[in-house]
């Protein structure tokens, strides 16, 4: 379980999370909604300690992660833009953890789990051997999911997992996050604002908006919240209370 | 008023990023002590900082070996002092052309492509993605650049040495008349081991500072392509004039006693 309790941050002047409480249960999929510059990829850093938050605290299963690598071998990350380390080829991107520090495993080893993990997300063995910048946009997607889940993480965090990807691969990694999730049995937070994303991914929905949370509550009931800020969100209404408040 | 205003402005960002750097170089030092040790991502800087360096160094020694020959040939001819150019070729290479040089080039070449590169790394979320794989970015991407310049510099100073020396020597025997048996007794009779040592020292102090820089001013980039630009500018920037400060100080600590 992950809970966030009055958690504040600001750059400067400008307040981006204002106390945001919000608790994501073991195993579930909790998907963050909210505008462009809402704050959505700050929240998700600070769990990570990517980002220190100004006050209030966050603790996975009941704890603050004092043992830094213990507290992050737990995680796995697919960042928005893959973040795939440019200089590996695609085999030791996905096995980077297996090929140091405590789960380090033989190289023949790290690279057989990495393939296996390759063909989970529906990419050929003889990517493996290729670099970052030969695969498209969608296929880096998957690399950085097999990587995310290379090490059979707890929690897993998705990050506009489907953001500049066409419909169909979108509809593709939206399918995977689903089914990699479920067989794994992990907690998942995933922030976007594709609406097909979160039908897809989601168990429950956070609505982040002017620094806290809006509206929170399981996908089966975001239609009906009759908050008029989710609606228009989830509608993508050009007018309503959000573009009033910008 | 505005006027004096501005430039205690510069001198405290001045005073502050020399204080970051400072601090920047305590934990890269902190970091070289304690495992994990990344000997790949070593063995990776070695080759990109020593042996790819190696046909720039060696051009920059045997062209400015060769003109300092002329030079000195040419001064010395207005008071009878032409014998003097090996020492001087010998002495001018070994104490401050070959080390100031090298570290130069090295600041052109390798800090501007470590400051490049983590930058990029920086602002594709790169970094990011090292730490949540429980990988310290500084044991990862630091300490292995800046032990391998401590490593290969100093050898690049002395391959640089020995290259210039030989330019100044190829030059004082094939066009100015010198004797090329002569020219190698004086240039080895005049060289002390001082000298000698002096040029490595500076190598390994140049090789840290042009690594560390290139580090820091990439860990510490701006977003985007302009980020990157102006990380790798004040990398170069601050590398070149550092190494300059270094120099100056390390020639008075050997030569001035």
């Amino acid at each position: 379980m992950i809970e966030f309790n009055g958690v504040t941050k600001s750059f400067g002047p400008k307040h981006v999370l204002r106390g945001v409480d919000l608790t994501i249960p073991r195993g579930t999929s909790m998907v963050v909604i909210g505008g462009s510059g809402t704050g959505k990829s700050v929240l998700l850093k600070c769990v990570l300690g990517l980002i220190k938050p100004d006050g209030g605290s966050i603790t996975v299963e009941g704890g603050e992660g004092h043992d830094r690598d213990a507290f992050l071998a737990r995680f796995g990350m697919l960042f928005q833009g893959g973040a795939l380390f440019d200089s590996l080829p695609v085999w030791q991107n996905v096995a980077f953890r297996l090929l140091r520090g405590a789960l380090a495993r033989p190289r023949d080893e790290a690279k057989a789990i990495a393939v296996e993990k390759l063909r989970r997300v529906g990419l050929s063995p003889d990517v493996a051997d290729l670099f970052p910048a030969e695969l498209s946009g969608g296929m880096q997607k998957r690399v950085g999911l097999a990587r995310a889940i290379c090490a059979e993480p707890e929690i897993i965090f998705f990050d506009e997992p489907t953001t500049g990807l066409d419909p169909i691969m979108a509809g593709v990694i939206n399918e995977l996050v689903r089914e990699i999730v479920t067989e794994m049995g992990a907690t998942a937070m995933t922030i976007t604002h594709d609406m097909t994303s979160v039908r897809a991914i989601a168990d429950n929905v956070a609505m982040l908006h002017d620094g806290k949370i809006r509206w929170t509550g399981p996908v089966s009931e975001m239609d009906a919240s009759g908050d008029p800020y989710l609606d228009q969100f989830i509608h993508g209404r050009a007018e309503g209370p959000i573009a009033a408040v910008r | 008023m505005r006027l004096l205003a501005g430039i205690g402005a510069q001198v405290l960002g001045l005073l502050a990023l020399i204080g970051r750097v400072a601090l920047y170089f305590v934990e890269t030092l902190s970091h070289l002590l304690r495992p994990p040790f990344y000997s790949r991502e070593f063995g990776i800087a070695l080759i990109n900082i020593g042996w790819l360096s190696l046909p720039v160094v060696g051009l920059t020694a045997v062209f400015t070996g060769g003109a300092l020959a002329l030079q000195i040939y040419a001064g010395g001819s207005r008071f009878d002092a032409e014998a003097v150019v090996p020492q001087i070729v010998a002495i001018g290479m070994v104490r401050e052309l070959g080390p100031v040089l090298v570290g130069l080039m090295i600041a052109a070449r390798v800090t501007s492509s470590i400051a490049a590169e983590i930058a990029t790394m920086k602002v594709t979320e790169q970094i990011d993605a090292l730490v949540t794989l429980s990988t310290h970015p500084m044991k990862y991407l630091t300490v292995p650049r800046v032990l391998a310049a401590l490593v290969t510099v100093p050898v690049l100073v002395g391959i640089g040495d020995v290259i210039g020396v030989l330019g100044g020597y190829q030059v004082a025997t094939g066009s100015l008349g010198f004797n090329p048996a002569v020219y190698l007794k004086n240039t080895v009779d005049f060289l002390e081991p001082l000298d000698i040592i002096s040029s490595l020292v500076k190598g390994a102090v140049f090789g840290v500072i042009a690594a560390l820089m290139g580090c820091y001013a990439g860990m510490n980039s701006g977003r985007g392509a302009q980020g990157v630009g102006a990380a790798t500018k004040s990398a170069v920037e601050a590398a070149a004039v550092l190494i300059l400060a270094a120099n100056f100080l390390l020639t008075r600590m050997f030569f001035s006693l």
